[in-house]
Order: structure tokens, then C-alpha cells, then sequence
């Protein structure tokens, strides 16, 4: 057996010293009749070369970024990860260790987590970060819960429905047991604009969350909106790009109270959507009703510099019932990456990352447009995504005749909004070259349409 | 003040009674057993003046490194006054349970809840059991 | 041979000026985003991030790695965390381009190797559980307890009942009462007999048609079967009730017991610890929860299904209770239990499993003339010792213990949990442990025990820092660097 150390010596060595003869005898305190009688029905085992050849089998059905060019975003990025970051992370004595609950042992990936709350303020723009979450979405909802337990009387949530629709789901999902309405505002293909938050915010508003850029690729007024979100008394929570960040002007700095993000775009590829990693930064007022672990600066018992972490009476281990959040563990691994990333990439780095996905992307958005069959829908600004209407409404059949051609082609928008059936959301990242884009253009441009299914959608 | 003068809760808060202008004003902490049992103590919430107290009812948090408790009000009334000053000195606390360290003052308006306060000694008598 | 470099941070080693990435020139004939955008929305500096140079960022953080324990570096008994090897050939695996670089929101067509994985993940899960129906989605343990509790709310208020009360043994992870609690539960906490199974007569009293979940962990946090657990089954079954089981510890029963067959409703599995995930240093784990067939309906959208034409994600599930995470989960985390599973079988899996019980069981025989076990004298995959009576006598406590095996190079167990036991030390071995390092580990606690007090209070004394100021981080909590990092360098 590839992982025991046992040999039979061991084995009856070990059992004579507990006086019993079968290893079987130890389970005795299992009643019989809860025991399994015959040998669970799973497959027989494989060995490292089988079941490696097995999965390779397996993985070459998949379509993946580094064959096909991929322009599939919504909260997913194929960002460029630094050969860096896989090297820090794959040092076992950060990825086999465990929680902190030893500082003395744990120091180094304390630090870590201190330099990666550091790190996500200066990004952010705000006072504070915890040392990480599950993902985008349950930060989303972390950070709404925030807002509600510091408004005790519950409220009412508005999100524009423009926020990721999986991050709506997830919030909606954990709003479903509180005192707390979540309200959605239809703003078609537009920005949310001050005068229609205006009309839906009110006295019970407990907080509103936007996402920067939009679901849409879209840059939201967020000053003007969060101006509007404090005048009605409501805290403002913005879910944004980290990675937009490089270029556009930090949600801390534009009135946001809590800030969450994904940050698998911050050095973790696209892993069929996870692990991620969940960001969460605040404002200090809110640093007690963070959820998750959070890394503080002390000294040892002779003085030295050390971490440690802090501010555990949030948690669930001591509150139990009371806490404001179930949550345990923290996505270190992810966190480390990030940390990693920021530091290779840099501030610098990071606005030349962002700068060229948006010159990137505006150019994608110039030659598809250049195409009869599409238009480019809306005028607000963007950043690395845009949504494309195909006049034929034959976007399914588009994006397969698209993904035979070697193109992961764009996110059909209809999923999640019938009435955008006939639109696909498109990403371009720093890795798109220009002949890429090119070619993907033209693929669409040239990608047949069927009368039968025209037909159907007139 | 002299403890043996005071009232006290099974949850470890005391009470100082006293006429305020005709106004019945009750001052509460909680006792030096309770402080050394959490040991440590590093954040308090208080509650907001003009709360409205229900015996009972938590009026606010007290924090160790690893524990957490909740100070519950003795007496009905409203909150008229709270030791702001004891937030950031929290490690004092200990050093004058019965005086400076008091939490809250709520004017009472009624009885309820008086009945279920002891006096020094019976207090203490609890407390040798929890020791 | 230490690094003192290692301790500064990020912000301190910066040098302004320097960088460690370059990027092409742009290839698209498009002005600067600068103006393709509004100003008003544009920062006027680049973000203030530490200036490193790459050799600068790989000593720093290899150095930092240096100061931890870890699973491949050291014995990490650490109760209730389950820290067996991580097999190496998962990492690669789970770096095969056609995973890695899959991305979640492709169509089914495109991603039919994953999506096999992960319907075949659902049938062993299945199989192993005893409970047929199984959701893959929870990122974590804690967030399949809240999937499943919702699950409960949602089949409960399907039949029309209005079930408020989830009952949570005094043992249990503080996990267990939050989430019941975050999905609109309120909690009534049921104290355990003195051998730290469920208390039968405390459970009837406060079993009613108000009772919607027991939440139970078996083996319990001490180590041990409750034997009566079919019991417990019939008493909450017969008064309409549910039972979700905890499963941190089913590193003791995979193979050998099924919680379908004792009677459970609902449980999760924690695949980081029990299917051999590295723990990441605090994460990603992954938290697949398995319930009846009456429960299915319920689970978390989407699941993975399986028809001629292949295999599909079902997105089209009216009564479930919504997504808990966005996309399929944490799939490198669940790859990693395929891989463990399809290497075991189901012998492999059974002999896991005897492995872990019989150096747990080794460990407690050895160590309980050191510091009694109170709930001994067998145990399943851990058991709690206590250093309580060390403790009265010579005032060493669970934690100077702790502190000072550290000294030896052992991982400290977990201690202070679980809370019914005062002064607990919480070992758990796991199989991946040799005779020789048990045997390693109960000499030096006997060495430790036989130590001088102050040089135990002082412990540990070998590692770069000891007995951090916890009062001081708490009070005045200092949670990011206090100088930035571009250009204000000391």
C-alpha cells in the first residue's frame, strides 16, 4: 500500500501490545449491526502509472485555455501566472501545513497572511482585510451579513442586476433565513445611474452592492452611487476586479465601506472555477464584524516582531450560535498566490497588466463590431469585458461552430437572462494576442447561419 | 464602594441603587470574580445611551483573548449614561470593580427584576460554587 | 543558518524602482487605456505595492515557507484536522492542463472528462455514505453543514411544517451551531453523558415536533462510537425530525461503517482531511455533502447527471435550495479525493482506515500512563487526553505541553478542544504514521513530562519565536503593515 508504512511485523507487533489479535476487534465499539457486512462497491484500485494514464485520458476531453483561445470571463479569468507563484506555492511547508493554531510553527504562513491583508488594503483602498474567504461569491454574501448585523433591524439589500447572477444566487441563498429583503434592480444593458438608485433606496435600505466593473464588462459611476447609498443612511459594499485596479481608482477611495472580490485572477489559473480565493476588506469601524480569520502583529515573550491570529472572539469556535459567520477555514493556499502575484507583478505591473487587457479588449470590441452580424451593445465604458448582440440570435450555435475552430469563443448571456438570448459576454486578458483576436473575429464573421433557426427568432 | 453595600446578579453584574433627582438611577458593573474569571480582557461593546434595558436582556459584550460575554442588564428602564472611558483601558478594570469601573446607568422604571438580586454574601456563597 | 531577512516584510524590503515583471508592448494598434476611458473613473497612480525584484520575492517567501511545520516535514498530531499524507502525484494531476486551465462556465460538451470526474466523485461519495444523493458544491465542511441545514428547511417546509429547534451536543464544532443559526435555527445545546455520547434522557426531553436536525458527530470529538446511535435515529425519526452528521471524523469508520445505515439523513465530508487534500495552510478544503433520496430535490444547484448523450450539469432543480458558491466548487480539491479513492479501492480504503484506528489505539495504550485518557481505554481514529491532574499538581498546563513538543520536532495536538474536557490534548496519529515515529512521540512526552516546570511555562525554546503577546494583539489590533511600501522606506 502506497501511503501505510505497516508491514504484517508492525501490524502484530502493534496489536500484541493492545492484547487484541485482529485489527477487526478494535472497531468492537461499533455495534454489528451498524457495520458493513460485504466491501464498499467502488472501483479496484489503480496504480500511479494507470491511474495517471487514466486521467490524462480524461483530461484530453476537456477544452482548455492553453489550446483553444479562450474569451470566457464572468468572474474567471485566463490571466498570465507568473512562473513564480506556482514555484511559492508548491513548497510543501506551505501547502501540507495547517490553520496557525501554533504560532511558533506557523510563522511563516502567518506572515504570509499579514503580508496578503497588507497587500489587499493598499489595493482596495481599505483599512482592513481578513486573511481570505472561499470565493467571489460568499464574500459577496459575507459582506451584506456585515451590513445587516451592524443594522440590527434588518433591511432591505439592493443589487443591480448587473452583479454576477451565481454571486446574486449565493447571496439570495444566505439572505433566505435572515430578517432581510434582497431587492433586485433591472437596469437592462445600462449602468445603474444615481437617479435610479434613488428611486428604489429608502429608510429600510440596510446596504447596497454593486459590482466594478459590472457582470457586463461595465464601469459603474461608483462615487456618485455610493454619495446616494450614504445620503438614505444605507453602507455600500462593491465587489470588484482586483486586477481592474492597475488603472481604475481603488473602491476605498470612491466611498465603498466593504469591498470583496474574486481573486483568482491574482495568480491562480482557471481550475474549472476552484479553488478561489473570496477577498474582503473594510473600513476599521466594521474590523470586529469581520467574518473569517484575520492575522495581527504582536510580540513574543522576549520582544521579538511575531503573528499571531487575532480577534478570534468573532469566531465560531468561541461564539458558536452567535457568531456572525459559520465560516472556518480561509483559502491560504490562494491567498499565498495572490500574495506572490502582487509582489512579482507589482503596482507598475499591475497597470500595465490592466492597461493592456483594456486595449485588448476595446480592440476585440472594434473588429467584431466591424462585422455585420454584430453590434456591440451599449455605450457606458469598459474594461476587459463587453457583451456582443448576434442579429442572427444564433449565439449556440455560433460559440459551437466557434469551439470546433480552436475558439472559446464567449459566455452565451442567456443562462442567466432570457431576454439577453441573443448576446455573449466576451473577455480579453493580457494573454489575447492580437492575432488571436484577429482570427476570432473573423471565425464569428464567418461562422454560418441557418435560415431554419432565423426563422424562429424573428 | 464597598461591595457588601451592593446588589448582586447570578450573571455576575452589581447594582448600585441611588435617588438622582427623584429619578431612581441604577449603576451597574460586573463583579471582580466575574473580571478575574475572563481574564485578560480586551474589548467591551457598550450599549447606546437611550437604550431601553429589560432584566435579563444583554446591554453589551465583554472580551477576552478567547472568550466572549455578554453583560446582562439587572433592572427595566433606559440606559442614561455609560463609562466610555473604560473601552481603551480595559486592562484597569480589575483594579477598582466596585468604583471607576462601573459600566451603565440606566433609570429604572419599575421593580422588575430587583427581586432576583442577592446580597454580598449569598453572592459570594454562588460564587464558591463556580470556583 | 537563518535567514534574518525572512522576518522583515514586503514593505521594508521594497526599493523603489525596482520590478519583477515585464510585460510585452501592446500588440493592437489602440491608444493607452487612458483614453479609452473616462478620467474620472481612472487612478492617477498605479497601486502602491512593494518595488521587488523576483530573486527579492522568491527568498522572501521560500524563507517564510522554512518557518512552518508542516505534514511532509513533521509528525502534526493535530486532533480532529486528520493530517495524513498529501499524496505528490495529486498535485500533478491536478496541474494537467486539460483541469487547470479548464474554465468553469464552458458547455458540457467541452468538459466531459471533468464532468465524469465529478459524476463518479457523486456515486463513491454516494456508495461510502450510504446517502445516494450528493452535492459536490460546498467549499468547505462548515458551508456543507449550512447547504444541508438549508436542505432541511427547504424538504421541512415543503411537507408544511414549521420545525424551529436544531439540537447540537455540547462536544460538537463550534461550526455546528453557526451554521444552524445562519440557516434560521435556532439552537439548543444537549450535554453529552460523562463517556461523551448523546445523553438519551436529556435527548428525550428536549425532543418535540419543534425538533427539525440533530447534529451529531460519530465517532464523536473524543474518538469514540456512540453505540446507541441507532437509537438516537429512531428517537428523532419518530418525532419527525432529521439527523446530520458531522463528518470530521469519518477517518474511523470509511470502509467499515456507513452513517446512511446508522440512520443519518445528511452529512458532509471533509475530503482535505479524510480523502488526503493538503490543507493549504488554512485552505481551499471542500465540504460535499450526501442526503436521502427524499432530501435530493433540495440539494444545490447544479448536480452532475448522466445520459446516453453524456454527462450534463442539471441546472433545472425547482425545489432546491439555491448555490452556495459560485461555479462547480472547489474541483482541485475534489479531483484530489478521485484520485485518492480510485488508488485505494475499496480494500485500500477499509485498510486506511484499520491503519488509523490501530496507531491511534497504539498511541492511547502507550500514552495513558503518562496523562490519563479519561474516555479510554479505546478509542476509534483519536483520543483526548487530559493534563488536568499535571495541571492541580505542578501547574503545567495542556498548552506547556503543547509548546514544548514543538521543541522536539513533533507538531503540538490540538488542545482546549474539545470543551467538555478541561486541559485536553487531542491526538489523532492518522495511518501515515510509522510505528517508529508513535513510538518517537510517546518518548518524548514522557521526557517532556518528566522536565523541570519553568523550562515547560517557557516552552518552546528551539523555534524563532515563543509565546506571542496575544492580550496585546487583541487589544490593540495592528492587521497591516503601518508604513507603506513605495518610497517610505526606513
Amino acid at each position: 500500500m502506497d501511503y501505510l508504512f505497516d508491514t504484517s511485523g508492525d501490524r502484530q507487533t502493534m496489536l500484541r501490545a493492545l492484547g487484541v489479535e485482529r485489527v477487526e476487534d478494535l472497531f468492537d465499539g461499533i455495534p454489528s449491526n451498524c457495520r458493513l457486512s460485504s466491501g464498499l462497491k467502488l472501483p479496484a484500485p489503480l496504480g500511479e502509472l494507470e491511474l495517471q494514464q487514466h486521467l490524462e485520458s480524461l483530461a484530453g476531453k476537456n477544452y482548455q485555455a492553453a489550446q483553444h483561445a479562450c474569451f470566457l470571463g464572468g468572474g474567471s479569468y485566463d490571466h498570465f501566472v507568473p512562473s513564480v507563484v506556482d514555484s511559492i506555492a508548491s513548497r510543501a511547508e506551505f501547502y501540507t501545513s495547517y490553520t496557525p493554531y501554533q504560532p511558533e510553527a506557523s510563522q511563516g504562513n502567518l506572515q504570509v497572511m499579514f503580508e496578503y491583508q497588507s497587500l489587499i488594503c493598499e489595493l482596495t483602498g481599505m483599512d482592513v482585510s481578513n486573511a481570505s474567504l472561499y470565493d467571489g461569491a460568499s464574500a459577496v454574501a459575507e459582506g451584506v451579513l456585515m451590513c445587516l448585523h451592524a443594522a440590527p433591524r434588518g433591511g432591505t439589500v439592493l443589487v443591480p442586476h448587473t452583479m454576477h447572477p451565481e454571486y446574486r444566487e449565493v447571496l439570495a441563498t444566505y439572505l433566505k433565513h435572515m430578517q432581510a429583503t434582497l431587492r433586485v434592480i433591472d437596469t437592462d444593458m445600462s449602468l445603474l445611474t444615481a437617479a435610479e438608485l434613488q428611486r428604489h433606496i429608502g429608510a429600510d435600505t440596510c446596504c447596497v452592492v454593486l459590482q466594478q466593473p459590472n457582470f457586463l464588462g461595465q464601469i459603474e459611476s461608483l462615487q456618485e452611487l455610493a454619495d446616494v447609498t450614504h445620503q438614505a443612511g444605507a453602507s455600500l459594499v462593491v465587489s470588484c476586479d482586483p486586477l481592474s485596479l492597475g488603472i481604475l481608482k481603488r473602491p476605498g477611495d470612491l466611498g465603498a465601506d466593504i469591498v470583496v472580490a474574486e481573486g483568482q485572477c491574482l495568480g491562480t489559473p482557471l481550475s474549472a472555477g476552484g479553488p478561489y480565493l473570496g477577498i474582503l476588506a473594510c473600513r476599521e469601524s466594521f474590523l470586529r464584524r469581520m467574518p473569517g480569520r484575520i492575522v495581527g502583529e504582536t510580540v513574543d515573550r522576549k520582544g521579538r516582531r511575531c503573528w499571531v491570529l487575532t480577534l478570534q472572539t468573532r469566531e465560531q469556535h468561541i461564539r458558536r450560535e452567535k457568531a456572525t459567520s459559520n465560516i472556518c477555514t480561509n483559502q491560504g493556499l490562494l491567498a499565498l498566490r495572490a500574495a506572490v502575484y502582487l509582489s512579482v507583478v507589482g503596482g507598475q505591473g499591475l497597470r500595465d497588466v490592466a492597461d493592456l487587457a483594456t486595449r485588448k479588449a476595446h480592440y476585440a470590441a472594434q473588429q467584431i463590431a466591424d462585422c455585420e452580424r454584430f453590434e456591440v451593445v451599449g455605450n457606458a465604458p469598459f474594461f476587459k469585458e463587453f457583451v456582443v448582440r448576434d442579429s442572427a440570435g444564433q449565439v449556440d450555435a455560433l460559440l459551437s461552430h466557434a469551439a470546433s475552430r480552436g475558439f472559446l469563443a464567449g459566455l452565451p448571456l442567456g443562462r442567466w437572462y432570457p431576454q439577453f438570448r441573443d448576446c455573449v459576454l466576451v473577455a480579453v486578458t493580457e494573454k489575447r494576442t492580437r492575432h488571436e483576436i484577429d482570427a476570432w473575429a473573423n471565425c464569428l464573421a464567418n461562422a454560418p447561419v441557418s435560415r431554419l433557426e432565423v426563422t424562429n427568432n424573428a | 464602594m464597598d461591595p457588601q453595600q451592593l446588589k448582586f446578579s447570578p450573571t455576575h453584574e452589581w447594582v448600585h441603587l441611588s435617588d438622582v433627582g427623584g429619578q431612581r438611577i441604577a449603576t451597574v458593573g460586573i463583579s471582580a470574580f466575574a473580571i478575574a474569571l475572563l481574564t485578560d480582557l480586551v474589548h467591551m461593546e457598550l450599549p447606546a445611551v437611550g437604550r431601553a434595558a429589560r432584566p435579563g436582556e444583554s446591554l453589551g459584550e465583554i472580551e477576552s483573548v478567547k472568550a466572549v460575554s455578554d453583560v446582562y442588564s439587572p433592572v427595566e428602564g433606559e440606559v442614561v449614561e455609560v463609562n466610555s472611558g473604560l473601552v481603551g483601558n480595559l486592562e484597569a478594570m480589575g483594579d477598582d470593580p466596585y468604583g471607576k469601573s462601573w459600566i451603565v446607568k440606566i433609570r429604572t422604571t419599575s421593580d422588575a427584576g430587583l427581586d432576583q438580586l442577592m446580597d454580598y454574601a449569598t453572592y459570594q456563597a454562588q460564587c464558591a460554587t463556580e470556583g | 543558518m537563518r535567514n534574518q531577512q525572512a522576518v522583515q516584510l514586503l514593505s521594508e524590503l521594497s526599493q523603489p524602482g525596482r520590478r519583477a515583471s515585464t510585460w510585452p508592448d501592446c500588440d493592437v494598434p489602440m491608444p493607452a487605456s487612458s483614453s479609452l476611458l473616462p478620467r474620472s473613473c481612472l487612478a492617477e497612480h498605479p497601486p502602491q505595492l512593494p518595488e521587488l525584484s523576483e530573486p527579492d520575492v522568491v527568498r522572501h517567501f521560500s524563507n517564510l515557507s522554512t518557518r512552518n511545520m508542516s505534514v511532509d516535514t513533521h509528525m502534526y498530531p493535530l486532533g480532529s484536522c486528520t493530517m495524513k499524507y498529501n499524496p505528490k502525484r495529486h498535485e500533478r494531476w491536478a496541474a494537467l492542463p486539460g483541469f487547470a486551465h479548464v474554465h468553469p462556465l464552458q458547455s458540457d460538451d467541452t468538459m466531459q472528462g471533468l464532468l465524469q470526474i465529478l459524476f463518479e466523485l457523486q456515486q463513491m461519495l454516494g456508495e461510502i455514505s450510504g446517502l445516494p444523493a450528493v452535492s459536490l458544491q460546498p467549499a468547505a465542511g462548515a458551508q456543507g453543514e449550512l447547504a444541508a441545514l438549508l436542505v432541511a428547511a427547504a424538504y421541512l417546509a415543503d411537507r408544511g411544517e414549521k420545525r424551529h429547534k436544531v439540537l447540537v451536543p455540547d462536544s460538537a464544532h463550534g461550526t455546528n451551531p453557526a451554521s444552524a443559526r445562519m440557516a434560521g435555527f435556532s439552537t439548543v445545546t444537549v450535554p453529552s453523558t460523562s463517556q461523551g455520547f448523546v445523553d438519551l434522557d436529556q435527548l428525550h426531553r428536549q425532543l418535540d415536533q419543534d425538533v427539525a436536525v440533530v447534529m451529531i458527530t460519530n465517532p464523536n470529538t473524543l474518538g469514540l462510537f456512540d453505540p446507541q446511535i441507532q437509537t438516537v435515529s429512531r428517537m428523532v425519526h419518530d418525532v419527525g425530525g432529521l439527523i446530520y452528521l458531522d463528518g470530521a471524523n469519518m477517518n474511523a469508520i470509511v470502509g467499515v461503517s456507513r452513517p446512511g445505515d446508522f440512520g443519518a439523513d445528511m452529512m458532509h465530508f471533509n475530503p482535505h482531511k479524510t480523502f488526503s487534500g493538503p490543507h493549504g495552510g488554512g485552505g481551499p478544503g471542500a465540504g460535499p455533502i450526501c442526503v436521502t433520496h427524499a432530501l435530493e430535490p433540495y440539494l444545490p444547484s447544479p448536480v452532475v447527471e448522466y445520459d446516453p448523450s453524456g454527462y450534463r450539469l442539471n441546472f433545472d432543480r425547482p425545489h432546491s435550495v439555491g448555490r452556495v458558491r459560485s461555479f462547480l466548487g472547489n474541483v482541485g480539491v475534489l479531483l484530489r479525493a478521485y484520485a485518492y479513492l480510485r488508488t485505494l479501492g475499496p480494500e485500500g480504503l477499509r485498510r486506511t482506515t484499520e491503519q488509523a484506528v490501530l496507531n491511534a489505539n497504539y498511541l492511547l495504550q502507550a500514552i495513558s500512563p503518562l496523562l490519563p485518557v479519561p474516555h479510554g481505554p479505546r478509542c476509534m481514529h483519536e483520543f483526548v487526553a487530559t493534563a488536568k491532574v499535571i495541571k492541580q499538581e505542578r501547574g503545567i498546563s495542556a498548552m506547556d505541553i503543547a509548546k514544548r513538543l514543538l521543541d522536539y520536532g513533533f507538531h503540538a495536538p490540538t488542545v482546549y478542544f474539545p470543551l467538555t474536557v478541561p486541559e485536553s490534548i487531542m491526538i489523532e496519529p492518522t495511518e501515515t504514521e510509522s510505528k517508529e515515529t508513535l513510538d518517537a512521540f510517546v518518548k518524548v512526552l514522557a521526557k517532556v513530562l518528566q522536565e523541570p516546570d519553568d523550562l515547560l511555562h517557557e516552552a518552546p525554546h528551539s523555534t524563532e519565536i515563543s509565546r506571542p503577546d496575544e492580550v496585546r494583539a487583541a487589544r490593540n489590533p495592528t492587521v497591516r503593515w503601518q508604513t507603506t511600501p513605495t518610497g517610505n522606506n526606513g
